[in-house]
This record gives structure tokens, C-alpha cells and sequence, in this order.
């Protein structure tokens, strides 16, 4: 990854340079245009409060991400700026509010420079769902970054941010993570505040931060986590204590490979990568437990029914009445919510309309939705039988690496395949990880995926941790 | 052919509570358009719901005055459709896990007693406020949306129009009675649908109904009623069928009008409310609620007639009006005995309240200060005109009942002697009188007493005058 910008600390030890970075990060952003990663930036913002945060400094106070430079995904409220989730239906609208875990990283002294790329609604696993162009990614321009957070991935991969904020449904942060080659975590399920994130899958949405490593990734879940009492699903936990940083694991694991994750249509390249990393953590004391999660294979059916049941009801409210786009052509109610939503929804997000509507109508409720949650419980249940024999779950974050750009966006059931192996810890509301392990025979980065119990995060951070560790010894 | 009335009815309910069901946005009327919104009950992109206590306190109390059944667990269930003044395109309401089933509310009607049937009551959000233009364009006022709603169902216990004005009457009494709705038929704080069929008499089948909307009076309720059961009573004469629609009632005209039937507009889909968690009500928290009711209105009609013995007006006045029943009870706290304060505030009261045009809240004397007077009253140490004059004048200068009747001499014990030299006097200029007296003609004491009145002035006590007057007359 270039490291285009002095490291956090740096900026913390030197505050006069902070106003200079952010400057630099925009400019570099603003360079980059080929790779979409942004949709807007914030200048103004981003330099009041780079100049705020630096007579912070100066003033004596240390608030903990002081010198932090992030990017925020565009489904993501930040108060006067525009808020798009990459759609047409959302034209002109700027947040009358900011959302809570932006607003904690920004008292803890993080300073926002823009909204990232997504595919729209966060609907998508590619990034080419975009009103505004798909996003490309860093290394070869011709292949996806993954989605829907393939902004935010790409602006950390491409060093123009030192994290970024995303969200996952089904994967929208370890996938573009794994395809790009950075870190990221999907946190417990109610573990950061939803409020402020634009709903998709309400019962699945979580807020997820990018980073160039793990002890990056877990001080911005330190500074965002914690019960928020504007979002009634949040959880009372505290966040993790951050103390002098994300340590290594202090005794061995055990670490399960869930049988149902290693079959027919994952590459050999990731396949053998992963396999080689964990061996190694098998020599530095760790031990290797088969596990089985017997209804993996329901995930995708489960998933794509119960999110884009919730997703027909969330993006109700998108009608042309109070914000956004309104059509021209509607001389009556009907033509005011057909002709609106049908000009300002692209196709993928239709799709899902409709299949969530569908799911949920008379005489289908109890054959799709009713039954998807019941499944649903059965995956929970996976979980928690193998977190009773191990302590942390490995792998693969995706089946394959980065694909090309239109090669999936004509079969949507090859796309949603892409969530095969993400899917499965949003169910569940399980934290989940995705670390670079290394690249196939085309250097595109490989993704390594730990899944710990229910507020198990630091867990999976610290092994994280340790396979960079490994890893760059070993480069070393 | 005799046909019976079957109605049933629908029962809309705004919630007394400070801010709405959801968000903190004031619980207000009157307001001007569109400014008690926030992002929450405006549904703009990332807000979310977060259920007000307030509003499970007031369906708790209203649950208990019906004598529900409270399920200790409920749950929220959205129910979807399109429309302006709904802005999420969902409704937060309570589909098949309701807050309480059951109950009941006696009322009185046709000379008779009838017990209806509660069948269940929910919790629910109001949506805004739609007015149609007369240039074919519709504004929207949001102030109302979020405000907390009961909904309350009956079953279809009905069977005159009259017993379903009376109920309607009688619910109304009671929640205002309660403090939970303040019953505001005309604002549309009560709302009222009424679903209506007419079978042949003795028949326990129930036909197709038709539901009625738009009632915003107690007349309008009784006069729709008899219009639509005289037109499905004619289709069945004719052997038509009646078919299952919707009906407004136009009170200028007098009549029922068919709604326009929406396209699919019945296909809700409801399923549960992920942002919200499902509502526990425990035992100790309904004890807590109960114990902050008041004594509801049929227990205070029956305590007043059978325990207190007072006449139909003073039961009418104290049990209908709960600033009345709790100043009777003060006035009794204190030593005031029933029919003595029930007259006075039948009496008096409301005779200075309807003069001063006062509600008695602005009534300037509290119950204490009367409450003096009424003692001096009961221990028949003052005269009732006496004590009317000092109540005047404590109105007027707002001294105390003590001192003006010192001041003016009113006292029936002081000065004794004073009234005993004027009644001798008395006496002594009319011998004759004095002599028939003493030989048999026991009717002229009241001719004494009327003579010793005018000595002594006419706000002596007459019953005090006839002891001091035969005190005399035996003496001799």
C-alpha cells in the first residue's frame, strides 16, 4: 500500500502538519478521479476540523484518533453533506444529521475528507451498481474492488485515507477488503450504532471500519462502539477497551476450519494461501480443530430473502414526496411513486424491491420470510455448537479474487455467490475479519476471514494481528 | 322479515404524552404545519425509532380501565403501504402480538345495561395530515405524524345505533376521565370507524359488513349507522347482496359516499419491526400503573349513590368532571361531610364558575379555605344565607372564612347575650301574643322567630333565635 500520507501518529506527535495532510489527501483524492472511490468531498469540513483537532494538540488534550484521515461510505449521514447512496432518487439531499459513529470518531478527533462509492443502496458486490460510475480497483483498473464498500476499501488501499467507514449487509466490507487487500471488520451485530446509516437489511446492517491493519482497525471500533440510545438494536456492551493498543493473542487458540467453506468453487490459489497461513499459526502454538457448519449452504437463499424483504420496506420512504428526486411527469399519485422510483432506482435495486415485496406478500410470507428466519436460527445455532469447541473460526473471505469489471453484473445469482462466505457471520451477527493473506498468481490480494463468538472482536483483532505478523516475517 | 343490527366498532385514540410515540418531537395540536418534525417521524435516510415510556404507561392505564388482558410481550410489526402523509411507507403498529386482548365497558342504553366486548387493543403511530386543494393539489402536514395511538377494537356486540353512541360516549368519559386521551371528536384526537351488517333476526350467522369512516360526532355515528342498516336491509328485501366496502360518511349532506377502492390496497405485509425490540410489561411495573389510576367513573357513580346517598345531579357533576371528584374529596378529607360539599359544589360552585365564566381550576378558592366555612356551616354555628354572604365576600377579598365571620358578626354563639336583651325586648312588646302562646298556640313561634330576626338582623341563625325565644318563654 503507498503510504501517501504521514501515518497517524505522526500527525499526532507533529500537529502543525495535520492541516497539510488533510489538504494533501484531498488534493490525492481529487487526482485519483479515475478510480471513483469518491462521490463527494467535504473541503470545508475537512479543514476546520484539521485545524480544530490540531489546537487540540497544541491545547495539551490527546483525544485518542487525533491525526486520524478518513473517508465515510455515501450511505453514511455526515450533518450538510450530501448523502447519495450512489442514487439517482437521492439527488440534492444533504444530511440534516450526522451519524453517531461518525460523529464519536470525530470527537475523538478523526477528520472526515469525503463520502465514498458504493454500490447503490449498498446493494452489490462489485461497486459497479453506481449512479456515479463504477469504482475501480487500485491495482488494475479493469477489475471490481468488490462491494458495496468499494470506495472506502479502495481509498485505504490506494493510501488516499489512513481508514474509512463502510457497512456490511451480507460482506460489503470483508469483500472489498479481501479483493483489495486491506482490513476489514463487520462487527457484532448491534456493537456500532446504526443511527445515521441509511437502512437496507435492518436486521443485518452493521457499520464497518477499514484500515491498513488490524491495531488500526480496532482504535476506530474503540472510538465507535458502545449502546447508543438513538438506535434501540444497539447493544449494551462497552466498546473494547483500547488501552496502549491491540496486543497479540496472549495463549493459543483454538482455531476451527468449517469444513462447509473449503468445497468446489474456491479458487486453489486461496485455498492453498489460506491452508499455508494457517499452518503456520499451527507452529506458533495454535491448534487446527475440523468444524462443521452444517447449513452453510442455506446462507445465500436465507440471506437474499430476509434482507431484501427488509430493503422493500426501507427504501419505501424513497418516494418523491419530501427529499430527493421527484419525477417531472406525475400529474397523480401513481405517476408521482412509479415515475420517481422507476427513473431514480437503477436495476439491481428494483430487483430487490421486488423480490423482498414478493417474499413478504399474502401467501408467500410463511413459505419464504417466516421460513428464512427459522433457517436463520439454525445458522445462529452453527455457530454458537462450534464457538462451545473452538475459539475462533478461519476462512476464505471469497471464493475467487478480484473479478473483471460487467463479468457478473448480467448473471445476478453468480454475483450474489460472491457473498458466500461473508453471508453466513451477518446471519448470525457474529464479528468477522478479513486480513490480506497474501495474492494469487496474478498479484491480486487474497483475503483470510476470522470469525469469533458475539463480542469476540478483540479476539479476532489480536490473531489478525499476528497473521500480519507472520506474514511480514516471513516476506521479511 | 325482522332484521337485526350487527355493529362493531374501530377506535382510534391519541395518546396524552409529552413528545410522540417515537422521537422527542412535542405531542402537540395547533402547531403551524410541519414544524414539530425531525428526522424520525419525517423517515429521513438513517433515522430509526425509539419507543417513548410515556406512551406504554398510558396503554398500560387504558388497558386497565377496560379490564384487558396485558400480554406481558408484544411486538412491533410494520405495515407497509404508499402514502403521502406516511412517510416511511410503513406504519409502526402491532399486528398479530397486540398489546392487550380482551375487556370490556358496560353502557347504558335502550333503558338497559350492555356489557361490549373488548377484543383487543394496540399500540400504534399516527401518520400526517393530508388536505386535498381545490386546484387538484394536496399539501401535507408531518406535525401529527408519530403521535402515539391506541387502537381499540370491539367485538360486534352492537345491536342498536344508539348503544354505539353510547359506547362511543362512554370510552371517551372514560379516557378523558383517565388522562390518557383528551377525546377531541371534532380535532380528531377520537377517531371512530364502525363496521356494520344486518342479518335476519335470531340468526347467529354473521353477513358481509361494510365499514363506515369519517364519523367525527356521536350523531354522526348514530345517523350513519341507521342510514347504511336501512340500505343493506332494502338490498336484502330486493335478494341482493350486500358487498364488503368502504363507506364515508359526509355530515353535510347526510349521507354515505363509496371510497374510491385503491389498487391491492389490502396486502399490508406485515412483518416484525426490526429496529425495535419486543416490549415486556412486568408484574411490578402494571402494579406501579395501577396504583396511579384514578377511581374510574362507574366506581365513583356507585360510591356517591349507594355510600354517600347524594341525589342524581351532584352524582352526575362529581362523576363526570375529575377536577369536581377530586375536590369533593378534599373538602370530605378534611371533615366536610358528602351531602353538604356535594351541595355546595352543585350549588355555589358552579354558580360562580358559570358567572366568572372560570373552569374550576381558575376557581380562586381551594378546597381548605372552603373547607372552613363548610365546617362552621355543618356544626350549624352560621346559617346557610349567612354563609352564602361569607362566601361571597371570601371571593371578593380573599379572607379567610374566620375573620369575616368575626368581623361581621355572623357568629351565632358570640354576642349571646346581646340576641338574648333583643329577644326579651321583643317579647316584652308583644304580650298578647306572648299570653295566646302560653295558652296553646304553639304555630306562633314562628311569628316570634320572625320578629327576633328582624331585632337581630337576618343573618341570625333562626334555629339559634327559636332556642334563645323558648329559653325565654319557659323562664317566665
Amino acid at each position: 500500500m503507498p503510504s501517501l500520507l504521514p501515518s497517524p501518529e505522526q500527525l499526532k506527535a507533529n500537529p502543525d502538519r495535520l492541516p497539510d495532510a488533510v489538504q494533501r489527501a484531498l488534493d490525492v483524492a481529487r487526482e485519483r478521479a479515475d478510480l471513483r472511490a469518491f462521490i463527494s468531498l467535504c473541503d470545508e469540513r475537512a479543514r476546520r476540523s484539521a485545524r480544530h483537532v490540531r489546537d487540540r494538540l497544541l491545547a495539551g488534550d490527546a483525544p485518542p484518533l487525533a491525526g486520524w484521515i478518513i473517508a465515510v461510505k455515501d450511505n453514511i449521514a455526515v450533518e450538510g453533506e450530501s448523502l447519495t447512496c450512489a442514487s439517482r432518487i437521492l439527488d440534492g439531499y444533504r444530511a440534516r444529521f450526522t451519524a453517531t459513529a461518525v460523529e464519536r470518531l470525530e470527537q475523538a478527533g478523526a477528520v472526515v475528507v469525503g463520502k465514498t462509492n458504493l454500490d447503490e443502496f449498498a446493494m452489490g458486490s462489485s461497486s459497479e451498481n453506481s449512479a456515479f460510475g463504477r469504482v475501480c480497483h487500485p491495482l488494475d483498473p479493469e477489475r471490481v474492488p468488490g462491494g458495496s464498500s468499494g470506495g472506502s476499501a479502495v481509498a485505504v488501499a490506494a493510501g488516499i485515507v489512513h481508514g474509512a467507514l463502510g457497512s456490511e449487509t451480507g460482506g460489503s466490507v470483508r469483500q472489498p477488503a479481501a479483493f483489495c487487500g486491506v482490513v476489514g471488520l463487520k462487527p457484532t451485530y448491534g456493537r456500532v450504532s446504526r443511527y445515521g446509516l441509511v437502512a437496507f437489511g435492518s436486521s443485518l446492517d452493521q457499520i464497518g471500519p477499514f484500515a491498513a491493519s488490524c491495531a488500526g482497525v480496532f482504535d476506530l471500533l474503540c472510538s465507535m462502539a458502545g449502546r447508543d440510545r438513538a438506535d434501540s438494536s444497539s447493544a449494551d456492551v462497552a466498546p473494547p477497551t483500547r488501552g496502549s493498543g491491540l496486543r497479540q493473542p496472549e495463549r493459543p487458540l483454538r482455531i476451527g476450519l468449517p469444513a462447509e467453506y473449503f468445497v468446489e468453487g474456491l479458487s486453489p490459489d486461496i485455498e492453498s494461501t489460506i491452508r499455508n497461513v494457517v499452518e503456520h499459526l499451527r507452529r506458533s502454538g495454535h491448534s487446527i480443530v475440523d468444524v462443521a457448519l452444517p447449513h452453510t449452504e442455506y446462507s445465500i437463499p436465507v440471506y437474499y430473502i430476509i434482507a431484501t424483504a427488509e430493503a422493500s420496506s426501507n427504501l419505501a420512504r424513497y418516494d418523491g414526496v419530501r427529499y430527493g428526486l421527484r419525477s417531472a411527469e406525475a400529474n397523480d399519485l401513481a405517476q408521482l411513486y412509479e415515475g420517481t422510483r422507476g427513473d431514480g432506482f437503477g436495476p439491481e435495486v428494483k430487483r430487490r424491491i421486488m423480490m423482498g415485496t414478493f417474499a413478504l406478500s399474502a401467501g408467500y410470507f410463511d413459505a419464504y420470510y417466516r421460513k428464512a428466519q427459522q433457517v436463520r436460527r439454525r445458522i445462529t445455532e452453527d455457530f454458537a455448537s462450534a464457538f462451545q469447541h473452538v475459539d475462533v473460526l478461519i476462512t476464505p473471505t471469497t471464493p475467487t479474487t478480484a473479478f473483471r469489471q460487467g463479468e457478473k453484473l448480467n448473471d445476478p445469482l453468480a454475483m450474489y455467490l460472491s457473498d458466500i462466505y461473508t453471508a453466513p457471520a451477518n446471519l448470525a451477527g457474529v464479528p468477522a475479519l478479513s486480513v490480506p493473506a497474501g495474492a494469487d498468481g496474478d498479484g491480486l490480494p487474497i483475503g483470510l476471514q476470522i470469525i469469533g463468538p458475539h463480542f469476540a472482536e478483540e479476539r479476532i483483532l489480536q490473531l489478525g494481528a499476528q497473521i500480519e505478523n507472520l506474514l511480514s516475517g516471513a516476506a521479511a | 322479515m325482522t332484521y337485526e343490527l350487527v355493529v362493531g366498532i374501530e377506535i382510534h385514540a391519541q395518546l396524552l404524552t409529552a413528545t410522540k410515540a417515537f422521537c422527542r418531537c412535542p405531542n402537540r395540536y395547533g402547531d403551524p404545519p410541519n414544524t414539530l418534525v425531525c428526522p424520525v417521524c419525517l423517515g429521513l435516510p438513517g433515522a430509526l425509532p425509539v419507543l417513548n415510556e410515556q406512551v406504554v404507561r398510558q396503554a398500560a392505564r387504558l388497558a386497565l380501565a377496560l379490564q384487558a388482558m396485558i400480554h406481558p410481550r408484544s411486538k412491533f410489526d410494520r405495515k407497509n403501504y404508499f402514502y403521502p402523509d406516511l412517510p416511511k411507507g410503513y406504519q409502526i403498529s402491532q399486528y398479530d402480538e397486540p398489546f392487550s386482548t380482551g375487556g370490556w365497558l358496560d353502557v347504558e342504553a335502550g333503558g338497559g345495561t350492555r356489557r361490549i366486548r373488548i377484543t383487543r387493543a394496540h399500540i400504534e403511530e399516527d401518520a400526517g395530515k393530508s388536505q386535498h386543494q381545490t386546484d387538484g393539489t394536496t399539501i401535507v402536514d408531518m406535525n401529527r405524524c408519530g403521535v402515539p395511538l391506541m387502537e381499540i377494537v370491539t367485538e360486534p356486540d352492537f345491536r342498536t345505533a344508539e348503544a354505539a353512541g353510547a359506547f362511543v360516549a362512554a370510552i371517551r368519559e372514560l379516557l378523558r376521565h383517565i388522562d390518557v386521551c383528551d377525546g377531541n371528536m371534532e380535532r380528531g384526537s377520537l377517531r371512530c370507524d364502525v363496521n356494520i351488517s344486518v342479518r335476519s333476526a335470531g340468526s347467529d350467522r354473521l353477513n358481509e359488513r361494510t365499514e363506515i369512516k369519517n364519523l367525527n360526532s356521536i350523531r354522526a355515528i348514530e345517523r350513519a349507522i341507521a342510514v347504511e342498516a336501512e340500505r343493506q336491509r332494502t338490498i336484502y328485501e330486493r335478494g341482493g347482496t350486500v358487498h364488503r366496502e368502504t363507506l364515508l360518511w359526509d355530515e353535510a349532506a347526510e349521507e354515505l359516499r363509496a371510497m374510491r377502492r385503491k389498487e391491492g390496497s389490502d396486502d399490508y405485509r406485515y412483518f416484525p419491526e426490526p429496529d425495535l425490540v419486543e416490549l415486556v410489561v412486568t408484574p411490578d411495573y402494571l402494579t406501579n400503573v395501577k396504583a396511579a389510576l384514578p377511581a374510574l367513573p362507574w366506581e365513583l357513580r356507585r360510591k356517591y349513590r349507594e355510600e354517600f346517598q347524594l341525589h342524581e345531579e351532584s352524582v352526575h357533576v362529581l362523576a363526570g368532571d375529575r377536577a369536581f371528584g377530586e375536590y369533593f374529596d378534599e373538602l370530605l378529607s378534611r371533615g366536610v361531610q358528602p351531602k353538604i360539599a356535594a351541595n355546595w359544589l352543585q350549588g355555589e360552585i358552579r354558580r360562580v364558575l358559570t358567572d366568572q365564566a372560570w373552569t374550576l381550576a381558575e376557581f380562586t378558592l381551594p378546597p381548605a379555605r372552603l373547607a372552613e366555612l363548610l365546617l362552621v356551616v355543618q356544626a350549624d354555628a352560621i346559617s346557610n344565607s349567612a354563609a352564602k354572604s361569607v362566601f361571597r365576600t371570601m371571593l371578593a377579598t380573599g379572607a379567610s372564612a374566620e375573620s369575616i365571620i368575626a368581623a361581621e358578626g355572623y357568629a351565632q354563639n358570640a354576642d349571646d347575650a346581646e340576641l338574648r336583651k333583643l329577644v326579651a325586648e321583643m317579647l316584652a312588646a308583644h304580650p298578647d301574643e306572648v299570653r295566646r302562646y302560653r295558652d296553646g298556640k304553639r304555630n306562633l313561634m314562628g311569628f316570634f322567630v320572625g320578629e327576633a330576626m328582624k331585632r337581630c338582623g337576618n343573618t341570625a341563625n333562626p334555629k339559634h333565635l327559636n332556642k334563645i325565644v323558648q329559653d325565654l318563654l319557659n323562664a317566665r
